[in-house]
């Protein structure tokens, strides 16, 4: 997890920085260069514009260098700035969803339960909500499809079909293992829209992961 | 029995209990649901699973090295501009 601070090396980095060292910079390029390239790609998904975005991003960053008060970490200023520069550029590839705040939280609002209903008893029966059967267990055995690289494919293929949210969200959570302050920092959303759009992301790979290891495999 | 939560809720509030962001009386009752219920243990076993297999998925570890060039590029512009 990030330090929620700038951290001491960083400040001695950001002071090298602002006078100018290039070795500063080519450290903090080479700790945070790579995880900003891959947010840029996360929202724009063309490599050439994720290329734009991230050296945007560092012009942006040198620009703002006397701004930054080590108030957050550096880091998340970083990936802010990524993320201002990554939205702009999907506006101006006319998506028809931009990365807008408002246009997330309005992803969020929309009903989507994490299952079927189909899969609980209705309101008739005898234990209404309640399962109609039980998942059935994942193997644990150590040679299972769990561990394999194709699993890993199905996980990456199911992210890149979800909608815009939800990818961008389950991508900065669970692949890069942001935590939630930062991802809503981030992405200008409240806790409670960006819980949502994790939520039905996780719970439509739950599901892709089920229909693989109990259809393919049992 | 009202106060229960039922599968179909355990599956809805799942994300905010591991999140830890649920309110206490709703932990109390999310995990009395699961002491008892073998279908939403199975349930929330394979979405911590999910979120570990998740995490797993292969990322790109550096900048690509023509890019990373342009940016040290960029910086040395900027340092001559200021």
């Amino acid at each position: 997890m990030p330090p929620p601070e700038s951290s001491s090396s960083e400040t001695a980095l950001l002071a090298a920085l602002r006078g100018g060292d290039e070795n500063a910079f080519t450290a903090l390029v080479d700790a945070h260069g790579a995880a900003m390239h891959r947010v840029a790609l996360t929202f724009v998904r063309s490599s050439a514009v994720a290329d734009e975005v991230v050296q945007e991003a560092w012009i942006g960053a040198l620009r703002g260098l006397d701004r930054f008060e080590g108030r957050s970490a550096l880091r998340t200023w970083l990936l802010r700035i990524v993320a201002n520069i990554a939205r702009t550029h999907a506006l101006r590839e006319a998506r028809t969803v931009p990365f807008s705040s408002l246009a997330l939280a309005r992803e969020a609002a929309e009903h989507e339960p994490a299952l079927p209903t189909d899969r609980f008893q209705g309101p008739d029966e005898r234990y209404p909500r309640r399962w109609v059967s039980f998942p059935t267990p994942w193997s644990t055995e150590p040679d299972n499809a769990l561990l394999s690289a194709e699993t890993r494919e199905l996980i990456a293929d199911t992210i890149a079909r979800l909608p815009d949210g939800q990818r961008i969200v389950i991508t900065l959570r669970d692949v890069e293992g942001w935590d939630s302050a930062e991802v809503c920092s981030v992405l200008e959303l409240s806790e409670t829209n960006q819980r949502v759009l994790l939520h039905r992301a996780r719970s439509k790979v739950r599901v892709a992961l089920e229909h693989y290891l109990t259809t393919e495999f049992s | 029995m009202n106060n229960e939560f039922s599968c179909q809720e355990m599956t809805e509030v799942v994300t905010d209990y591991l999140d830890t962001a649920l309110p206490a009386d709703d932990v109390q009752r999310f995990e009395r649901h699961l002491s008892y219920c073998a279908g939403c243990s199975t349930y929330v076993e394979q979405m911590r699973e999910t979120i570990t297999q998740t995490g797993m998925v292969p990322r790109e570890e550096t900048l690509p090295h023509a890019l990373r060039e342009r940016i040290v590029a960029q910086f040395r512009t900027w340092k001559r501009g200021n």
